[in-house]
């Protein structure tokens, strides 16, 4: 990686605390008492070594690591009762190393990304070494979180975004399977996949919801898992994924017979998968793509998890996506805002800077009024999940005051710069084709 | 720790609050709100109920003399008076928005009152209604325009002018009137005075009719040779630049409550909608794209997530206020957003519910004609995006006009 003299303060403390939490995993008192660090280790050295042989487009070999009697999952976050807009000591680290990644690489890498589809290896390597992939594995299979971490992710995302919606997708879509994994899945999927993504080398991977079609609706699939003596037979189409050719594991939602909506995990090398290109209106630099999954066979042993709880756990799946895509639409939005403040004042029109104006100061307002309202719907509904409260209410707020007024700001952004925001000199262009994802995506990302 | 629910301790009182709203408020809130002008009684009582929630509580109660700022001990999370205070107005005025506004002893007076008298003052005018006058015919939002006058005269103030659209002017106790010590000095002369209701000087033109809130007398002012004590003068008696600044600071405190009155009486609408949409065969799914679901459904989710945004700015506003952090901003914020939000909502409701909510069968109409006055009063929403402007350009009165 470039680190240039400026940034490079961010660079070491990106370093440091994506080492911190490999340090903290390793001197974890709670490894040792629940005597499972031989195994952890040997997950940890497993997914390392896997993970540089086979980082193609074919994918690695995800093999069990020796798994654990049960899954492992993050404890419910604690609340005092009391009413609380501060983030805690960790969190708020999290967001300020989150924001200075931001500032300092994403904000600068976002054009070029946007015009090549790509995002730099560099800065998806430090994303990770930010710890944003493993913020839903739990603690005892390397995780650094102890607690639930929707807020955790929320304030992360949203502190991306502000540097780049379409980078942040990129960089956090592999957590999205990390994170379904290590709420929903076995014991054994804990055990053969989590490995992967606390190593060095973290796969891309994608959660597949969103189908190519107009008013699609997470809960009416066309996607179908048919049962053929033990196994599943998977059929269908899963559009705009992140770094699509290059993702290595999926975890697919499908209509699963004698289930309903489920979600099952599939590796890349899966027969009858294959990848489209699908570039879109944004989110250009995450490469979106669309996953055909034509009569893919999978064991019994790929629906996530275990029990009866599905049609639950696949509610809580895609209101929690919901909400990430709020985090990074309410991230875009405060974007919008700190750049049309200075852009205003800056301006002059008939004699005067054109914020002088009502016409124009208003608008900034209620930019100002409306993402602040998101951020604050977004953090009720993350903070609800990570208490183990219902949220499905809350999520819905949330994506529809994000969607609405999301979009609202996009347009104000441009419209207040004028034709100078129709082009890609300045980035509010950009902004607006990216806030009309958070009303459209459905999966991709999870808090 | 993030937490964005009503905290556990203030339960009691929202629930309190409501039982008020339930039994008291609305089985007589379409009788007063014909019977214009006539004093609703049932007040009495229930006012005397809640000085004694007040008084009994360490966490502020229902009223407008809740707003008054403390310290909040070093880096710890405080949940007080300020948050109690908005949870108790939107119970209340979940209930009825004119009637709250009726209350004895709850009045905007006394929220200046209790946000900037001295200890000797309070105990002078404590446990009195106190009513605001500051509108005068010829300024509105404009209060550095105000054309009354405050003369010293020996130990007195000599008051006059004409005050209009005072909310309980002629049931108060005591009215605290805004007027100008030197018109010559614009804003920073423009002091607040308490005037006593049956001061000789003070005479009562009229009571307003109004669109809304009728429940809720708005009287008319003139005020000719009213003399008021030294001691009667709010704040700093000196004409100094800043001066102004400490008048307008009430309004921080009392921008939040005002919006919490626009969130009680928008959620009103917005259960009464739910329950006829129900009755028509239609429910609100929340896993459900809005898009995949009638048209009233993603009306009513669009409506609600507006409720949600203005609720969330409230509380926001009001728990920074707790925790005395400068929440001048998002006091102005929750007001605007609340404002608007109550009048689109209430009306959309009457709209969804057709001659149901038209009809004065249902109080659907009524709350539509109340939230009006709530994007008004209290600086109007032009006012507050006029404010927040200001705040985040960083611009000055003169520069953002």
């Amino acid at each position: 990686m470039t680190t240039t003299t400026e940034n490079k303060g961010m660079a070491e403390r990106g370093m440091g605390y994506g080492l911190r939490a490999l340090n903290r995993l390793a001197g974890s008192d709670l490894l040792d008492r629940i005597r499972i660090r031989k195994q952890v280790e040997q997950a940890l050295f497993q997914g390392t070594k896997n993970g540089f042989k086979g980082a193609t487009a074919a994918g690695r070999t995800f093999k069990a690591a020796q798994k654990l009697g049960k899954p492992a999952r993050q404890k419910k976050g604690k609340s005092t009762g009391l009413f609380d807009l501060s983030p805690d000591d960790e969190q708020q680290m999290f967001q300020e190393a989150g924001r200075s990644f931001a500032e300092d690489q994403i904000r600068k890498a976002a054009l070029e990304a946007d015009e090549k589809r790509e995002t730099p290896k560099e800065i998806l390597d430090q994303a990770n070494e930010l710890g944003v992939n493993i913020l839903g594995v739990p603690e005892e299979l390397g995780g650094v979180m102890t607690e639930q971490s929707a807020v955790t992710s929320v304030l992360i995302g949203e502190a991306l975004a502000h540097g780049d919606m379409g980078i942040a997708y990129a960089a956090m879509a592999p957590g999205a399977v990390a994170t379904a994994i290590g709420l929903w899945g076995s014991a054994e999927q804990e055990a053969t996949y989590l490995p992967a993504f606390t190593g060095e080398d973290i796969p891309a991977a994608a959660l597949a919801i969103l189908e190519p079609r107009p008013l699609f609706d997470p809960f009416q699939l066309e996607t179908k898992a048919k049962r053929k003596g033990d196994e599943w037979v998977l059929s269908g189409a899963k559009s705009l994924l992140a770094r699509a050719k290059d993702c290595e594991l999926f975890v697919i939602a499908a209509d699963a017979e004698g289930v309903g909506p489920a979600l099952f995990v599939v590796e890349s090398g899966a027969k009858g998968l294959s990848i489209e290109d699908e570039p879109a209106m944004g989110l250009r630099p995450a490469a979106t793509g669309r996953l055909l999954i034509d009569k893919v066979k999978l064991p019994g042993s790929a629906l996530l998890g275990e029990g009866n709880a599905k049609a639950k756990d696949y509610a809580a799946c895609v209101n929690r996506s919901r909400i990430a895509w709020c985090a990074l639409a309410s991230g875009t939005a405060q974007a919008v805002l700190d750049y049309v403040i200075p852009y205003v004042n800056d301006r002059q029109a008939f004699g005067e800077p054109i914020s002088n104006r009502q016409g124009v100061a208003f608008a900034v307002s209620d930019i100002g009024i409306e993402s602040n309202a998101m951020r604050l719907a977004t953090y009720r509904a993350a903070s609800r999940a990570d208490r183990g409260e219902s949220f499905s209410r809350e999520a819905a707020i949330a994506r529809k005051l994000c969607t609405t007024k999301g979009m609202k700001i996009g347009s104000d952004g441009v419209q207040l710069l004028g034709g100078h925001g129709f082009v890609k000199e300045h980035p509010v262009e950009r902004w607006y084709r990216d806030l009309r994802a958070a009303g459209v995506m459905e999966g991709a990302l999870l808090i | 720790m993030i937490n964005l629910e009503i905290p556990k301790k203030f339960k009691p009182l929202a629930t309190q609050a409501n039982q008020v709203a339930t039994e008291v408020f609305r089985p007589i809130s379409r009788k007063y709100d014909e019977a214009e002008h006539s004093y609703p009684k049932e007040l009495d009582m229930l006012a005397s109920l809640i000085d004694g929630m007040n008084e009994g509580s360490d966490i502020g109660g229902a009223g407008a003399a809740g707003v008054r700022r403390e310290k909040a001990a070093d880096g710890e999370n405080r949940n007080g008076s300020n948050l109690s205070t908005v949870l108790g107005i939107i119970e209340l005025c979940w209930g009825d928005v004119g009637l709250l506004l009726s209350m004895p002893r709850q009045g905007l007076g006394n929220s200046a009152i209790a946000s900037v008298a001295t200890e000797e003052q309070l105990k002078t005018y404590g446990g009195k209604w106190a009513a605001m006058a500051i509108t005068e015919p010829e300024a509105g939002s404009d209060s550095a325009a105000i054309r009354a006058t405050a003369e010293l005269d020996g130990d007195e103030y000599v008051l006059n002018g004409e005050k209009i659209f005072v909310t309980s002017g002629d049931r108060a106790d005591l009215i605290v009137v805004w007027a100008s010590l030197d018109r010559s000095k614009g804003r920073a002369a423009i002091k607040s005075f308490i005037v006593e209701r049956d001061n000789p000087g003070l005479k009562l033109d009229r009571l307003e009719h109004k669109l809304g809130i009728r429940a809720s007398d708005t009287a008319n002012f003139t005020l000719q040779d009213c003399r008021v004590p030294k001691e009667a003068l709010l704040g700093d008696p000196e004409v100094k630049e800043k001066g102004f600044a400490g008048v307008m600071e009430t309004f921080d405190n009392t921008r939040p409550l005002v919006a919490a009155m626009a969130v009680g009486v928008t959620r009103a609408a917005l259960e009464e909608t739910r329950k006829q949409l129900k009755k028509a065969g239609v429910t609100i799914d929340y896993d459900v794209p809005a898009n995949n679901q009638h048209a009233a459904a993603a009306r009513f989710l669009e409506m609600e997530a507006d409720y949600e945004a203005a609720w969330l700015l409230t509380l926001q506003a009001a728990w920074m206020a707790d925790n005395s952090k400068p929440n001048s901003l998002q006091a102005s914020m929750a007001k605007a957003k609340a404002g608007r939000t109550g009048v689109d909502v209430t009306l959309g409701c009457v709209e969804l519910c057709g001659s149901i909510g038209y009809g004065e069968n249902e109080l659907l109409e009524k709350w539509a004609r109340d939230s009006k006055i709530l994007d008004i009063f209290e600086g109007t929403q032009q006012i507050q995006l006029l404010i927040i402007a200001r705040q985040l350009l960083k611009k000055t009165s003169a520069e953002l006009r």
